[in-house]
Formats: structure tokens, sequence, C-alpha cells
């Protein structure tokens, strides 16, 4: 068996135990979190040490050794944590953290954070009072007892007549011998006297002391075809006591076992479930850990589904209803079907946004007291669900939110003071549902935003700003690229890569920023999120002989214009009345270069938004709505310029998927050059490309 | 499901021997003395359970491993096939690996 498969269970746990220790210190620290919180901290670490211990990392055993050290002494009440001790504590969190990635990615171990972290910790080790210090080697000697495989006692008593069911008590004594260290002791007290004897009864009985992290469903597994047949309990050993057989019978011995592989295997196997098991008592057996390209895989085929769904649905509507009813019915179960499964299959890739928010109580700590401000961190909605890879890419975007907010939202605590408000800031983190959407928002009850300065700095780096612009649009400015207001750089924020990244990113995942602020009040940084980007309600638009996705979120409406309702201004553009309003027209099949196939129809426009813009977008025809599994063109091709991706119809064609974003950016830089960037020759081959699956198909 | 469990303890080296239902195992069973014996539960003509019945009524299976399929809602049947004389059982649907493992087990 391969040990090295195991690491990376290892690693991900660790690393969820170095989070649970973080949030519990912090917890402790705060004066929060009663007297459990020790207990959890506790158990992560000795969770590590554990497991370290087992796959051979030394010096992330040494460290946790002392550290459990420690804990196990403020755990007994030996020894009170306070504000020094927790920040050592969480140094050496930190070191752990260090040393992880060192094992895990092959890092270089940084010495100078482990000594210090180290150090730090032997300090408080020795350091204290002597009452403390004289129960240091005991209390050190204690958890290397505690950490002694638990066990269990079992003693079986087989009804005479186990053999006439063909069980054989050999076989479960030979299994149990495979689950952990089996001692054996058989008890012969009933046995009668040879000439009464019938040997084809049961007349043992046996004392059993599995040693090991053994599940106790994995022992009553093994006795379940006899549990009808025997007398059975199972017992946990008590405090891991060194398992001294009871009184042995000649019988007695340790039960050889002839599948040596397997049993030297087995301790290997049996080590991530004793890191596991400390650590996740709630958690039980309700979960199991699964490979995140397995899910993936998994959402693939169920979007492949979706698509054989959709084709049959489009190929049954030929059928007539009244000859082909029970088929009509069917395909009608199995369009619910699928669709509760692709539902059940996305939910498996969400997670709370808490793993995401649960790095911040840190954090914040952190940056306030280097900044010398005093903040409280309020987080709401954790328990919001998101998808997975959301949740990773919108960690960085809100780490500089948040860094934002305590920096440059916040004032100094003089200020605060000065203008009759509470002395610590407050900084809240929020997640909700609303509508398709997750909304996170950053906020602070800071000074707010600085409507006339940032009108300057604008100025003064040559950002264009409208014409008597609203707050929003004023807001809107420090997205720019370029664009920091920060009068002093500090080395949390102000260094540039600012904003206009947070924008991009969330951009990138389909996502919306603003900001609403009142100057005196605080500043909110709201960021509106899809809950899954794998899966897209789509309006079917037919332009020009091709079929193009516009995503369902951002289409307003659409309507039939009359011919005076359109301008044509300044050469090629046009305009669009929409009611009071004008907003820009394009030609889709313009757009992506294709050829004018609309005569006498009619056109139709769909009237779009995206990031505050309205756009109408002249199609062919509206064809209707479904749900399309959105493949990644970059991936499977490469990036065009307005295509979001593509997905493949009922019918087996592809469909590109209209990024509108990029649309209406490029009606707002300039207008007249939109149909050189969309290259032809590329839009061509792509349509080239879906022809060729089509004929496949 | 005969064909499955057949094809893979085969594959894990037994010699297997296939009756379409009770009675027919019953009859190969009277000819010839297995190690062990695998059946379903439902069978035409005599289901799984009579058919342990009956075979551990014969001498020569008294103490012979008898397991049946089971499925994991028939917890009923799996007493009721304990009653019979059944050894254990194994819940459907199963692996061919978890199969070889379990007939390793009784067969030791």
């Amino acid at each position: 068996m391969d040990i090295t498969r195991f690491h990376a269970t290892f690693f991900e746990e660790s690393r969820e135990n170095l989070a649970a220790m973080e949030a519990g210190l912090l917890d402790m620290e705060s004066g929060g979190g009663g007297g459990d919180t020790i207990h959890v901290v506790f158990r992560a670490a000795h969770s590590i040490k554990g497991g370290s211990a087992t796959f051979g990392f030394t010096a992330i055993a040494d460290l946790t050794h002392l550290l459990e050290t420690l804990l196990d002494e403020a755990r007994s009440g030996k020894r009170t944590l306070d504000g020094v001790a927790i920040s050592a504590l969480l140094g050496s969190v930190d070191a752990l953290r260090m040393l992880l990635a060192a094992a895990e990615h092959g890092d270089a171990i940084d010495q100078a954070m482990l000594a210090r972290a180290r150090a730090e910790l032997e300090r408080l080790l020795s350091g204290a009072s002597d009452e403390a210090a004289t129960q240091a080697a005991p209390a050190a000697a204690k958890p290397a007892a505690s950490a002694e495989p638990q066990g269990w006692s079992i003693s079986f008593e087989p009804e005479r007549s186990l053999f006439l069911s063909g069980n054989d008590p050999l076989r479960m004594l030979r299994e149990l011998g495979q689950l952990g260290e089996l001692k054996v002791a058989c008890r012969d007290d009933a046995l009668p006297p040879f000439n009464e004897l019938d040997p084809f009864e049961a007349w043992l009985a046996w004392d059993l002391q599995l040693i090991g992290n053994v599940k106790r469903s994995a022992i009553e597994d093994t006795f379940a075809w006899v549990e009808d047949q025997c007398t059975l309990s199972i017992e946990p050993l008590a405090d891991g006591a060194p398992a001294a057989a009871p009184a042995a019978s000649a019988v007695a011995a340790a039960l050889p076992v002839p599948e040596a592989p397997v049993a030297a295997a087995t301790p290997a196997a049996a080590a991530p479930a004793a890191a596991t098991g400390a650590g996740r008592h709630d958690a039980g057996e309700t979960t199991i850990r699964v490979a995140v390209d397995k899910v993936d895989a998994l959402i693939n085929l169920v979007g492949e589904l979706v698509i054989t769904q959709a084709m049959l649905a489009q190929r049954s509507a030929e059928l007539d209803p009244g000859l082909h009813e029970q088929l009509l019915a069917g395909l009608g179960q199995l369009d619910r079907n699928t669709r509760d499964l692709q539902e059940a299959v996305m939910s498996v890739r969400m997670l709370p946004v808490d793993f995401a928010f649960s790095r911040f109580p840190r954090m914040v700590r952190d940056i306030a007291s280097r900044l010398g401000k005093k903040v409280n961190l309020k987080t709401s909605g954790e328990g919001t669900e998101l998808d997975k890879g959301v949740i990773e890419k919108i960690v960085d975007p809100l780490v500089h939110l948040v860094r934002n907010a305590i920096d440059h939202g916040l004032e100094t605590t003089e200020q605060r003071i000065a203008a009759g408000k509470p002395e610590a800031g407050t900084v809240t983190l929020s997640a909700a549902h609303q509508g398709g959407h997750i909304i996170i928002e950053v906020g602070d009850d800071g000074r707010g935003l600085d409507r006339e300065r940032i009108l300057a700095k604008a100025a003064e780096r040559g950002i264009a700003v409208p014409e008597n612009p609203t707050d929003a649009q004023v807001w809107d400015l420090v997205f720019a690229p370029g664009f920091s207001t920060a009068e002093a750089l500090t080395d949390l924020s102000g260094r540039g890569v600012g904003m206009d990244v947070v924008r991009k990113n969330i951009n990138a995942l389909g996502g919306q920023v603003e900001i609403r602020s009142r100057q005196g009040e605080g500043t909110t940084v709201s960021i509106r999120l899809p809950l899954t980007m794998a899966i897209l309600d789509g309006m079917t638009v037919a332009v020009g002989g091709e079929v193009f996705i516009l995503p369902l979120n951002v289409v307003v409406e659409s309507l039939q214009p009359a011919a005076d309702h359109i301008k044509t201004v300044a050469g090629d553009s046009r305009l669009l009345r929409v009611r009071e309003d004008y907003v820009p027209l394009l030609d889709l099949a313009d757009q992506y270069g294709l050829p004018a196939t609309r005569t006498d129809a009619q056109p139709i426009a769909v009237v779009v938004e995206s990031q505050g813009q309205r756009l109408a977008l002249e199609v062919d025809e509206l064809l209707g709505q479904q749900q399309v599994v959105v493949k990644n063109l970059e991936r499977n091709y490469r990036r065009i310029a307005g295509v979001a991706g593509a997905t493949i119809l009922g019918d087996g064609r592809v469909a590109l998927i209209v990024d509108v974003g990029s649309l209406s950016t490029k009606t707002q830089a300039a207008p007249a050059t939109i149909t050189e960037e969309y290259l032809q020759g590329e839009m061509a081959k792509v349509i080239e490309l879906s022809k060729r699956v089509r004929k496949v198909a | 499901m005969r064909q499955m469990v057949a094809f893979a303890l085969s594959g894990g080296g037994y010699n297997v021997k296939e009756a379409e239902d009770g009675i027919a195992a019953l009859e190969v069973a009277k000819t010839q003395k297995f190690d062990a014996v695998i059946t379903d539960v439902n069978m035409p003509r005599m289901d799984g359970i009579e058919l342990i019945r009956q075979l551990r009524a014969m001498p020569s299976y008294k103490f012979t491993p008898l397991l049946m399929l089971t499925t994991e809602s028939g917890a009923d049947k799996k007493s009721e096939g304990k009653a019979a004389g059944a050894t254990g059982w194994l819940v459907k649907p199963f692996d061919p690996e978890q199969l070889l493992a379990t007939v390793r087990k009784v067969l030791g």
C-alpha cells in the first residue's frame, strides 16, 4: 500500500485543524468561547501531532508536541493563557503552517521562524512559576500516554449451535486480527467432560482485546452474521490502559495472521483515521472526502446528460402525442429527474462561505494591531453556500477589501473619538442570497469616501470622468486602473494593485462590484456573484443562421422596434429609443462577422444590461429559454473577445454564449471599431468548428 | 446476477457451478459436495431460503458456509435466512471484490 496517498488527506486535515486552533485561540483571547474552546484547540494540536508522527514529519511533530504540552497544562487548569501566551501559540500555528507547506510542496523551511516559535513556547514552558515548572515534566509525559491507540474489549460467547450455520469463530478472530492488534484469551470453563462433548457444538468463549483506532461498526460488522447466535459485548478499553492480556488460558495466544502483507498494511491504513478521529467528533461518519476532480467529472457527466435529455426532448417534440403518450410521459419524467439530479450534483460543489470568512478574524487582528487601530469584525451569513471554485477565487479580493476597510476606511482612534464615534471601528463581512445571486459585502463604519478627493485624484491621474457625475459614478472611479487615494502608502494596501484588480477578478467570476458610501458614516463594497459558473439560464436567439445564448440575468426586455425608433448617429453608430431612453443598438450578426440573412422580417432587439450599461442587441429571432452547460472556450480552443463560452444544444450544435460585458465596454470605448475588433477570421473558425461538431452529432 | 457472481468467483480461482433456481441447485448439490453455496433469495420454483433449509438438513452440508444475496431493505429476509440455517449474507449491490473477499473469509 502506498502511504503517500494518505499524505494529501493529512495535509488537508492539518490545515483545517490549524484553522480551528487559530479560531479557538482568537476566541480565547477575546474572552469568548467558553471552557470547551481549549479542548477544541488541544484536540486539533493533538491530531496534527499524531498524523505528523505517523508520516514521519518530525519537525511538525516536535513543534506540536511543545504546543500540545502547553495546551495540556492550560486544559487541566495548571496554567492560564494570557495575551503573551496566545501570541506565542498563534506564532507557532504560523510556523506549523509553514512546515506543512514545506512538507507538502517541498518548500524550504524557514528555520528562523521555526526557531522563534520554538523558543517562545519553550520560554513559556520553562519560565512558568515553580509550581507549573514542576508539573511540566509529568504533563509532557502525559500526552504521549494519551496518544496510545485506544481499543476495545470484546467478549464473545457463541451459542452451542454456531457451527450449524456454517460459521466458524476462527474466521471472526482472524478478521478482527486484521483490524488491529488482537489479544485473545479463550474461556473453556463451559467445556463438558470429554465423554459428554459433542464436537459439533460450540463450547468455547473468548475475551478479546483489540488495540488500535478501530470503529465500533467495523467490529459489529465482523459479528453481524452471528449476532443472533451469540452473546456479544463490545466495550471501549478504559483510558488506553496497557493491554495486558487477561488471565490467559493455555489456548491464549496472539493470533497468527497468515496474510502478512495485509496485516502490515493495516496500521498505515488505520493511521489517517487516527489523525482524523480526535478532531472531528461531530462529523463522524456522516461525511466523506472526495477529490475535487471526481466531483468535477461527475458534474461534467451530468452536464452531458442534460444535453442528451435536451436532445431527446427536442426530437420527441415532433412525435404525435396521441400515438406516443407513454413515451412522452416517460420523457417528461426524465426531464424532471435530470433537473433534480443536476441540482443535487451541483450542490455537492457548494461550500459555506465561512470557508472564505474564517481566515479574517486572525487577519483583522494582525492588521489592526499593526496599525494601532481598534477593530471589531462582525460576520454574518457564514452558512450561505457558494460554488467551491468561486469561494477560492473570492478570497483574494475580499482580503484586499478588508485591508482597505481597516487601513483607509476606518479613522484613527483619535479621529474617531473626536468625531464622537465608538473608539473601536467595526468591519462587517456578510453574505446573503438574493435571487439567483449571492451578495457578499464588506462594510466599515469609518469616514466614508471623499467625493472631492476622488474627483481631484481622477483628474490628476487623467482618468475620464462623466459629466455631472452621480455619487455612484464617482465611487466607480475607484475601480479605474492606477487609482489610489491613500495619502501615505502603508505596507498593507495602496500599492497600486488595487481596486481595479478586485473588479477584474470579480468580473472574471461573472460577478459585479459596487460601492455605497456616506461621508462620515462608512463605506460598503457589495459583490454580486452568480450561484454557480457551470450552468447558466440562457435565452437562445438566432443570428445569421447561427444560435447564440444570451445569459438570462443580463436580459432586461426584448422588443420589436419601429423603424422611426432607430436613429443613426455619427456614421455607423445607431441608437434605439426605448421609451424615454436611447441605448446603443448593435447588430449581433455584424458583431460576429456573420452574413446578414435578415431580409424583410422586422428585426428584434433584446435590451441587455451589464455593469450599469444598457445595450440593445439586434437579433433575427428569439428561440426560447433553456439552461445551458457552460463549456470553457479558452480551455478547449482559445479566448475570443465577445464570447463568454460555448455550449452544446439539444440537437448537437455548438452555440456561443455572448459576453455582454465586453460588448458594452467596446461600445463605450470606440463604437466604430467593433467590427474589426471581432475579427471575422476567428469567428469563422469557431463556426466552422461548430458545423463539424454538428455533422458528427 | 448469477453470471456476474460466477464470473467473479472463477476469476478469483474458484471452481464454480451455476444452477438456475433452488430445485436445480439442490439436484446438483446431491451429486457433488461444494465448499460453499451462494444463493439469491428470490428465485423461481424454490427460493433461496428454502434451498438453504434443505441443504442444511443434508448431512454433507451441515457445516458448509451457505451465503445468501439480499437487498438492504430485506432485513426480515436476513433473519428468515438465518433461521433456515444461512451462514451469512451479502447485501446487493456489491462489487466482485467484495464478493471475493467474503468468500475468502468464509473459506478461510
